[in-house]
């Protein structure tokens, strides 16, 4: 069974002992910070930040209110990047994380593209012979297979975080939600989403306040898989047989013509369109 | 044997002289990107990872380099025969495009070394794969339809047989695989529903691109042969061009109809009275760079006037230019992480280094290899 994450935004206190233990555990550098008028620090995940908290103010009807997201690969389970890399550098694992194998990436960044949750980055400083990577969560992958819980839910000092099968925390997830109408919106995010993903989350405010986008139950990817897996073979083959086709009788029209008498080759145009 | 035209000017011209600086300058900025990253170059980023090369390089490029598949397909495949004296300057425009489109791609994929691996590892899930396997497919195909320039100067006779023998077969293939990876690159953005603007974004993306690189491939090679015989003071064959210029207007009408037809069936076309960046793009595509050129090619007095043919045709390639960058750049929103990016002055200097790259080998072969093939129909292996 896919394991998964249920970070729950009304235990979340913004503390970022995840994002502190990301970086501990996966010996991710410092990065150099700007003050952008916010909490959030640094803005966005990047090569050496693979866990953002999200500081966002929501008004809540007496004033603002902290409400926080977390922001880090969904670990979806139809993953767009996996859909998208040409060369099948990222592969999606029984268990549930979307791993990456570097040896493999030619650089394209169509991953970075394709991604809903803009979550996989770049080593934009890195030259030919350091040989630049993509970057991202991991969900800790060297921690499960010894049988451990990713460092961020380990750390996790309220309960936001909680690591396990994920059909169990769905039902943890709507568990809590009808305990506690009053403090959560009625909807688990990633349940459903683009195909379902492995970080589930319940709030209190409305999901994309906490910067996670709206979608549909299907995953992106459903269309251009479809135009690689049924249009491109059928273009393919059409294109073939009808270029040939046209070859063959512009070539017998010619022929007759030039039999009945006429000069070969003057009597045709090219076809419009 | 048709001989080289050879020019009577001095070997280095001022104009040489720019294109050589130009090369260079790309040159040490592509060895800068190599040793210290792409960020050292150009202002792409994680929000941004696609930026002014994808857009222009990649986009632009392989769209402008359609002529060769055009003109080859109506001179071999639909009795153009007529159409011959624009076949190789076209071929040449559209291998050279190619070539400056992986030149392009070895400065932007994070690991240019390991290009090849597309032909290794395999996901045929991916758009990347059909466009990477297509453009290398592709890319072959037009050096075998340029190859008998070079057989013909050195007076190669058995290899020459060989391709003649293997035209038609190659033809087929090259409109095939221009069909599939024209298309392709609007596919690649098919995977973006929700970060594309409504406009700009519909499942038809690959059909929008394929008629938009159909439309200005004979675009293309009425802008080439009317620079050309300015540059290289030659004859122009107004009444060909004329010719090929009466196909735009139906490609630019079926474009028309699918995209309007697009925007009403998902009902979105109230999205066009609202006045914003991305409806602006619109009218002025539609406008400008898509009803004026279908009108302007349909008029008999456009079509025997070599400037109104060039000016119509620079609008069709702006068509081209505008949609390209409209979708691969700007109506791409990042609702969350708003967008920031505008192009490095150093991934400009990149591009036009490119550019002036292609400009050069085109000026080169113009003058050593027999490029231009006179009126007279011609008596070599072809």
């Amino acid at each position: 069974m896919p394991k998964a994450i249920l970070f729950d935004a009304f235990r979340c206190t913004g503390c970022r002992g995840c994002q502190v233990a990301c970086k501990q555990w996966n010996d991710l550098p410092a990065e150099d910070t700007h003050n952008t008028g916010s909490y959030q620090n640094p803005p966005r995940v990047s090569a050496d930040t693979w866990l953002v908290m999200q500081f966002r103010e929501v008004e809540n009807g007496d004033g603002l209110k902290w409400a926080f997201g977390r922001h880090a690969c969904m670990h979806c389970l139809h993953p767009a990047c996996v859909s998208a890399c040409p060369v099948g550098a990222l592969y999606k694992t029984d268990d549930g994380p979307v791993l990456y194998h570097d040896d493999r990436c030619i650089g394209c960044r169509y991953c970075m593209l394709a991604c809903p949750f803009e979550i996989p980055t770049f080593q934009w400083d890195q030259g030919l012979f350091e040989g630049p990577e993509i970057k991202k969560c991991t969900f800790c992958i060297d921690r499960l297979s010894a049988g451990m819980e990713p460092a961020c839910v380990h750390t996790c000092p309220s309960g936001a975080l909680k690591f396990g099968e994920r059909d169990e925390l769905i039902a943890v997830a709507e568990g809590r939600i009808r305990e506690h109408p009053e403090r959560y919106l009625d909807h688990v995010y990633g349940k459903d989403e683009a195909g379902g993903t492995s970080v589930l989350y319940i709030s209190p405010v409305p999901f994309e306040k906490l910067g996670l986008p709206e979608l549909g139950p299907e995953p992106i990817q459903e269309d251009t898989e479809d135009i690689m897996t049924k249009a491109t073979p059928a273009v393919l083959v059409g294109m073939l047989i009808g270029l040939g086709g046209i070859y063959w009788v512009v070539k017998r029209r010619q022929e007759m013509m030039a039999k009945k008498g006429g000069s070969g080759g003057s009597g045709n145009r090219e076809a419009p369109s | 044997m048709i001989r080289g035209i050879t020019l009577r000017r001095p070997p280095i011209s001022p104009a040489w002289v720019v294109l050589g600086a130009l090369i260079f300058l790309a040159l040490v900025v592509a060895m800068i990107r190599y040793a210290s990253g792409l960020g050292a170059i150009s202002n792409l980023n994680d929000n941004t990872g696609w930026g002014l090369w994808i857009s222009f390089d990649l986009l632009c490029g392989v769209a402008l380099a359609s002529g060769a598949f055009i003109t080859a397909s109506i001179v071999y495949l639909f009795g153009g025969e007529q159409y011959r004296p624009l076949l190789r300057p076209a071929i040449l425009t559209g291998f050279l495009g190619y070539l400056m489109v992986i030149l392009a791609l070895m400065v932007d994929l994070g690991r240019p070394e390991r290009i090849w691996y597309l032909i290794i590892f395999w996901n045929h899930h991916s758009v990347m794969f059909e466009v990477g396997w297509c453009v290398m497919l592709y890319t072959f195909v037009l050096a075998l339809e340029f190859s008998p320039l070079v057989f013909e100067r050195f007076g190669l006779r058995a290899p020459l047989r060989l391709i003649h023998a293997l035209i038609i077969p190659l033809a087929i293939a090259g409109a095939t695989l221009s069909t599939l990876h024209q298309s392709s690159l609007g596919s690649l953005y098919v995977i973006l529903p929700d970060q594309l603007h409504k406009i700009w974004y519909t499942p038809l993306l690959p059909l929008m691109f394929w008629l938009t690189a159909v439309a200005v491939g004979p675009a293309m090679v009425i802008l080439e042969s009317t620079i050309s015989s300015r540059v290289f003071r030659r004859g122009l064959g107004l009444d060909l061009l004329g010719g090929l210029a009466r196909v735009i207007p139906f490609v630019l009408a079926a474009y028309m109809a699918v995209k309007i037809g697009d925007l009403a069936g998902s009902g979105e076309l109230g999205l066009l009275a609202e006045w914003d960046l991305e409806s602006g793009l619109f009218w002025l595509e539609i406008m400008g760079f898509v009803f004026l050129p279908m009108v302007l090619f349909s008029l008999p007095a456009v079509r025997q006037s070599s400037a109104w043919l060039m000016f119509s045709a620079f609008l069709v390639v702006s068509e081209v230019v505008l949609s390209r960058f409209a979708v691969g750049l700007i109506a791409i929103g990042r609702p969350e992480f708003a967008a920031s990016y505008v192009p490095h002055p150093l991934e400009f200097a990149v591009t036009i280094g490119i550019v002036s790259a292609g400009i050069a080998a085109f000026g080169l072969v113009a003058r050593y290899l027999p490029l231009f093939t006179e009126y007279a129909p011609s008596s070599a292996a072809e």
